[in-house]
């Protein structure tokens, strides 16, 4: 019996069957032959069920392994279906017939009982239940939100007065990561939206000779609203789906639990610095968009509608004044404020697992955006009232 | 596949191997063998590159110099299709655990059997609660892994390792971070393993109960000479050996 070992793997199918007989009345003995590998096509367990329900009552198996030239847990798995089946039907089982490593494994595998109800019931919940649970997790999901907002905004106040804790090196490298490291792609976006701007201007204002009005037309959208924007659009797929990300991995890893058992507040530690450095860089960012937005604007302009540079820029200087400037600072301020919050609480929220993680950042990227644009919305509507 | 092995073959050999981090060379000039079903333990202090160890034995990373021969078939002068070939005879069960974390632990064990198996959906399924009630992890299914305990993902971790049926298994300090029952229990399944199915077992481990409970050959590694001073049976180290470093490790330096 010791000569036969668990195979690993590598053969060309081999035979394997199974025979019954009954040497005495009352006992099935189940003959095994062959290889029992799980690369063989092994017989099908029904055999067995047969045999054990048809033909005379049945009162103990016992197994023959004599012809078995090797095994591996393709037998194992069909002794434990055989063994599961005698035991619902009260038939002993004599496993003195199996090779030792066999009959140590089935002991092993017996040898902790399975646990009661932990084997999951995946069950369709009814729609009533499914609309009940969403519309508690909006609840929830919602609370969490305002008293995120609460916390952040008492950090800030922490911060203000000068008592939060902070690592200096984490505010000064979210600096640079959502400052001078967005520049590149922040350059040719702008510069591509004032080009787009001033074509669409174009084709419409040449019919009524009043090209020179493109000017006009890219310098207030850059100014007011567009700068921002896209910088804002940008930097939520940039910087706030890697916040997410960053915190999310940090959950994953008890890295937050670690914080907060050392009373260290994650808020003020990670996402205060966060938050900081994006409403600070996003305005910065959208200065510098918006002249680049007005350059591509002037590009054309020059290139295909033969205004001239001074002509142009005389025009720009004339139509913009200070507060459309300000106005679309302000509204980048705003915007960095709402990118980093959306991705720091959903970094915060993010459950345990690396799937999780990414549904995280991905949740951030498109809270940000729906953010993003609502606010935009509100404060347009706001600067029109108040006559900005 | 012979049916009857001797005791003493070689199943894997390391000559010459230099191990090292760019220019930083963790250890050099291992030499040691590793018979057919012995378990084999990789001994040390922390850092003295047990992992590192690990890590070119499961190809993971390439050796700086020297080889590691599997059956005499040298691992990284095969072609890569010989390499994953050999790779399939392997079991590793990482120090961190390394369970997938989106996955069940049914889906972590199946995923093996899922790319190399040509088996039924409801064969896996018999054979993933065959591994997990194995390893005594009856029922936890459909379990995550951050929903069950760190001796429990362990041993999830062992249920993974085994799902091809691999000729060797390795271990990355399986008993590190376990209470000293659950450690126990864990030693014993490996040795039960060994017994029952034959495989070869390759232990990293600093637990000195462990090394001398369940270890039968081993090579010990020092990270101040960046070579190994000892191999062979740790009871047979401890008894016998004259270095003064080996046995201080051995004795917990009551010695
Ligand atoms: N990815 C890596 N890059 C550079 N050095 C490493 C890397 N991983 C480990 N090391 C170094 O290799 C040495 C051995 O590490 P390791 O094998 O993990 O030790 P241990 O014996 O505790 O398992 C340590 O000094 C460690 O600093
Ligand atoms: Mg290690």
């Amino acid at each position: 019996m010791a000569a036969i070992r668990p195979n690993s793997g590598e053969n060309p199918i081999q035979e394997c069957h199974i025979r019954f007989s009954q040497p005495s009345k009352g006992t099935l003995l189940i003959q095994f032959t062959g290889h029992w590998t799980l690369q063989n096509e092994l017989p099908s367990v029904n055999d067995v069920e047969k045999q054990l329900g048809g033909g005379g009552p049945i009162q103990c198996v016992s197994f023959d392994t004599q012809a078995l030239t090797g095994w591996d847990s393709g037998l194992l798995a069909y002794l434990i279906k055989i063994i599961d089946e005698c035991k619902t039907r009260n038939i002993k089982t004599d496993q003195a017939g199996l090779p030792d490593g066999v009959r140590r494994l089935l002991d092993l595998a017996y040898a902790v009982p399975e646990r009661e109800g932990a084997r999951g019931v995946a069950k369709r919940p009814s729609l009533l239940a499914r609309i009940g649970t969403d519309s508690i997790n909006v609840a929830r999901g919602t609370a969490e939100t305002v008293s995120f907002i609460g916390e952040a905004t008492l950090a800030i106040w922490k911060f203000l007065r000068g008592k939060a804790r902070y690592r200096h090196v984490d505010f000064t490298m979210t600096i640079q990561q959502c400052g001078p490291q967005a520049l590149p792609i922040i350059t040719l976006i702008s510069f591509l939206v004032g080009v787009i701007l001033a074509y669409i201007g174009a084709v419409q204002l040449e019919q009524f000779g009043a090209e020179i009005y493109v000017a006009n037309l890219v310098g207030l959208a850059m100014a007011r609203e567009m700068g921002a924007m896209m910088t804002a659009i940008i930097m939520a797929g940039r910087t706030g789906g890697a916040f997410a990300a960053q915190l999310g991995t940090m959950t994953v890893n008890e890295e937050i639990d670690a914080l907060k058992t050392m009373g260290v507040s994650p808020m003020e530690f990670l996402v205060l610095p966060r938050m900081l450095a994006l409403m600070l860089m996003l305005p910065v960012l959208c200065l510098y968009s918006d002249l680049l937005g007005i350059l591509g604007g002037a590009a054309v302009s020059i290139s295909i509608l033969d205004l001239g540079v001074l002509e142009y820029f005389n025009q720009t200087k004339n139509a913009i004044h200070l507060h459309d400037f300000a106005g679309g600072l302000f509204k980048s301020a705003v915007y960095g404020t709402l990118v980093a919050i959306a991705g720091c609480l959903r970094g915060m929220q993010s459950g345990r697992s690396a799937a999780a993680v990414g549904d995280a950042a991905t949740s951030a990227v498109v809270t940000a955006i729906v953010w993003i644009v609502v606010a935009s919305a509100i404060t347009t509507v706001i600067y029109n009232i108040l006559g900005i | 596949m012979p049916e009857v092995t001797e005791k003493n073959d070689a199943h894997i050999t390391v000559q010459d191997l230099t191990m090292a981090y760019g220019d930083f060379v963790i250890q050099r000039d291992l030499n040691f063998t590793v018979r057919r079903s012995d378990i084999f333990i990789i001994m040390g202090g922390s850092g003295c590159g047990k992992s590192t160890l690990l890590r070119h034995l499961v190809g993971l990373r390439s050796p700086a110099r020297g080889k590691v021969l599997y059956d005499g078939e040298s691992f990284w002068d095969a072609d890569p299709s010989d390499q994953v070939r050999m790779m399939r005879r392997f079991g590793v069960m990482y120090q961190s655990g390394a369970l997938w974390s989106s996955m069940t632990l049914a889906e972590n064990v199946a995923l093996a059997l899922e790319e190399y198996t040509a088996l039924r959906p409801a064969q896996i399924r018999e054979l993933v609660s065959l591994k997990l009630a194995l390893v005594g992890l009856s029922g936890f299914d459909e379990f995550y892994p951050s929903e069950i305990s760190g001796g429990m993902q362990k041993r999830a971790g062992v249920a993974r390792a085994m799902a091809l049926d691999p000729e060797i298994l390795f271990f990355d300090e399986p008993s590190a971070g376990l209470d000293p029952i659950s450690a126990r229990r864990l030693d014993n399944l490996i040795l039960e393993l060994r017994d029952s199915l034959g495989a070869t077992m390759v232990v990293v481990t600093h637990e000195l109960a462990s090394i001398l409970a369940i270890g039968n050959n081993s090579v010990f590694l020092d990270p101040i000479t960046k070579t190994m001073i000892a191999s062979g049976d740790p009871k047979t180290l401890l008894a016998e050996s004259k270095d003064p470093r080996v046995h201080s490790f051995l004795t917990r330096g009551e010695g």
